[in-house]
């Protein structure tokens, strides 16, 4: 999938201006890290990119299609080729973790047995495997995280846009679920990244995306974490 | 993939189902109520109808011949009369029948008996009982008889107009009908709105769930189906509740019933009917909550 943001602006109503002019594109199979201080608009960035919200003005255009303009019939399946970590989770409240993970695959019409192997699979590879059964709020914060990192993992998406997955994570689970996006990201997955943590950016040694006050002020091909 | 998909949605519709279960209760609750409200107007109809069939079948006509008469003679009678294109039957009652029917009839009334038996001979007439297809055309048998050959072997004629009553029967049934009618109305609207309601508040509370089932790619039948299948379940349920509920009181009335319209069966009546009944009741039950769902969601979800 080839994104390209063509001088996008969002203004949101009344007059608080998340991103100005903006343009990069990104190839595929690319790993970008987004960074930038708390209300620097990455958030903002990835919600047009899953065309949650549209710009203001300017294009998103994902294989040259405008997904500012994009049909809502045409809309699911243009989302399930996007894997999608929200910063703040975004799990279903009344299923369970494994009916969470198994939701994206059940809208795709996949088949039952395929499902119960793939989020089995899944769940080992987040480490929760003994938490299948419980609801989000009996989980922690950073359980939470790894069930909706294996969310957007699940379907196998060719771009998997992160928002800040490893916030609540101990170092330990930020290293593995860094190693993961990095191992997924070999197979030829996009992955997007928009994170706070300077560690990470500065270990990965790939291209940064650095935001200010709406504005990209920096765009480096092996960027470290620079504010 | 689309059966697959209906399963999954089925499942939704029933966890979600019995998660909110306050509303779902509301709902049942009053969808019972119409769904009675229906029942007792099919029970209702079938009580009327038979009892209009009962009296459109009793003899409208009966031709008393003279002691001496020839049974042959009366049968003449008879084939003349089945040519005439009003007559539906004619049943040919001889004395011995009579007198047999006479005393079947009084063989509790040992008075009756024993004045019969003083007689000493079959005191009754031998007689042609004649019905019309038409209760009007009484009055054309009846002048038929009287002025052919036949009248002078006739002792009387004996008719009943039983339009009138048939008339107040039709009037009255037609009466219940519309109250019934209305009350089921009534009730199907209270439904809707309680639904929709339901309906209303589920969305209103799901919004946030509904909005992450789209970031993640479900599409909108996906979101929706639940909901219908929500509201087809309490239809469903409601069907069979009430007809569980039907059969209690149907067979405590039905003794009653029977006294007031004799040969009239209703708990037979329910029983014989009960499928017919339950597919009305489904009918309705699932078409109410999957209208008052559908028009929930046009108004709460926007596309
Ligand atoms: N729905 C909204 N309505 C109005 N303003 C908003 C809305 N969402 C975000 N903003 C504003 O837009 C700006 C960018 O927000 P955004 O969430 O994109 O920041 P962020 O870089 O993701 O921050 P953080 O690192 O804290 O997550 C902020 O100033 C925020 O207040
Ligand atoms: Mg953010």
């Amino acid at each position: 999938m080839n994104i390209v943001f063509e001088r996008v602006s969002k203004v949101y109503p009344p007059g608080s201006v998340a991103l100005e002019d903006i343009s990069f594109s990104i190839d595929q199979g690319e790993f970008v890290s987004v960074v930038g201080k708390s209300g620097a608009g990455k958030t903002t960035l990835l919600k047009l990119l899953l065309a949650e919200e549209k710009p203001s003005s300017g294009r998103v255009l994902v294989d040259g299609g405008n997904i500012g303009g994009i049909r809502p019939s045409r809309l699911p399946d243009f989302r399930r080729k996007i894997g999608m970590v929200f910063q703040d989770y975004r799990l279903l409240p009344h299923k369970t973790a494994y009916e969470n993970i198994a939701y994206v695959m059940e809208v795709m019409g996949a088949e039952e047995e395929e499902i119960a192997r793939d989020v089995t699979e899944v769940l080992r590879i987040v480490g929760l495997s003994d938490r299948s059964d419980h609801f989000p709020d009996q989980l922690s914060g950073g359980e939470k995280q790894r069930v909706a990192i294996a969310r957007a993992l699940i379907h196998r998406p060719g771009v998997i846009v992160a928002d800040e997955p490893t916030g609540n994570l101990d170092p330990y689970h930020t290293r593995d679920i860094i190693h993961l996006l990095l191992k997924i990201n070999e197979l030829g997955t996009t992955i997007i990244l928009a994170t706070h943590n300077k560690e990470v950016i500065n270990r990965l040694g790939k291209r940064v995306l650095t935001l200010d006050q709406g504005r990209l002020i920096r765009d480096e091909q092996k960027g470290r974490f620079v504010i | 993939m689309f059966f697959v998909s209906l399963k999954r949605i089925a499942r939704y519709g029933y966890q979600s189902f019995l998660r909110d279960k306050g509303s779902s209760m509301a709902l049942l609750f009053i969808m019972v109520l119409t769904l009675s409200g229906a029942t007792t107007l099919f029970l209702v109809r079938g009580a009327t109808s038979f009892l209009v069939l009962a009296l459109e079948s009793r003899v409208d006509v009966s031709a008393y011949f003279l002691k001496e008469t020839p049974e042959q003679n009366i049968l003449d009678v008879q084939t003349q009369l089945l040519q005439l294109p009003e007559i539906r039957d004619v049943k040919y009652v001889s004395q011995e029948d009579a007198l047999k029917k006479f005393t079947e009839a009084n063989q509790n009334d040992p008075v009756i008996l024993s004045s019969l038996q003083e007689v000493g001979r079959n005191p009754l007439l031998a007689s042609l009982n004649i019905r019309t297809w038409e209760q009007g055309d009484y009055a054309k048998v009846v002048d038929a008889l009287q002025r052919g050959d036949s009248a002078s072997i006739i002792e009387k004629i004996d008719y009943q107009d039983r339009r009138p009553t048939i008339e107040k029967i039709g009037a009255l049934t037609t009466g219940i009908q519309t109250i019934g009618f209305l009350v089921v109305l009534l009730f199907g609207i209270a439904v809707v709105l309680v639904a929709f309601n339901t309906t209303r508040l589920a969305i209103y509370h799901a919004r946030k769930e509904i909005e992450v089932m789209r970031l993640v790619g479900a599409s909108n039948a996906f979101i929706r189906g639940p909901f219908f299948m929500q509201g087809a379940m309490i239809g469903v349920i409601a069907s069979i509740v009430t007809t569980l509920l039907f059969m209690v009181p149907v067979f405590l009335i039905s003794g009653f019933v029977e006294r007031l319209l004799p040969g009239f069966n209703l708990a037979g009546y329910f029983l014989s009917n009960i499928f017919l009944i339950l597919l009305l009741q489904l009918v309705l039950g699932i078409g109410l909550g999957v209208l008052s769902a559908a028009i929930a969601m046009r108004r709460y979800l926007e596309v």
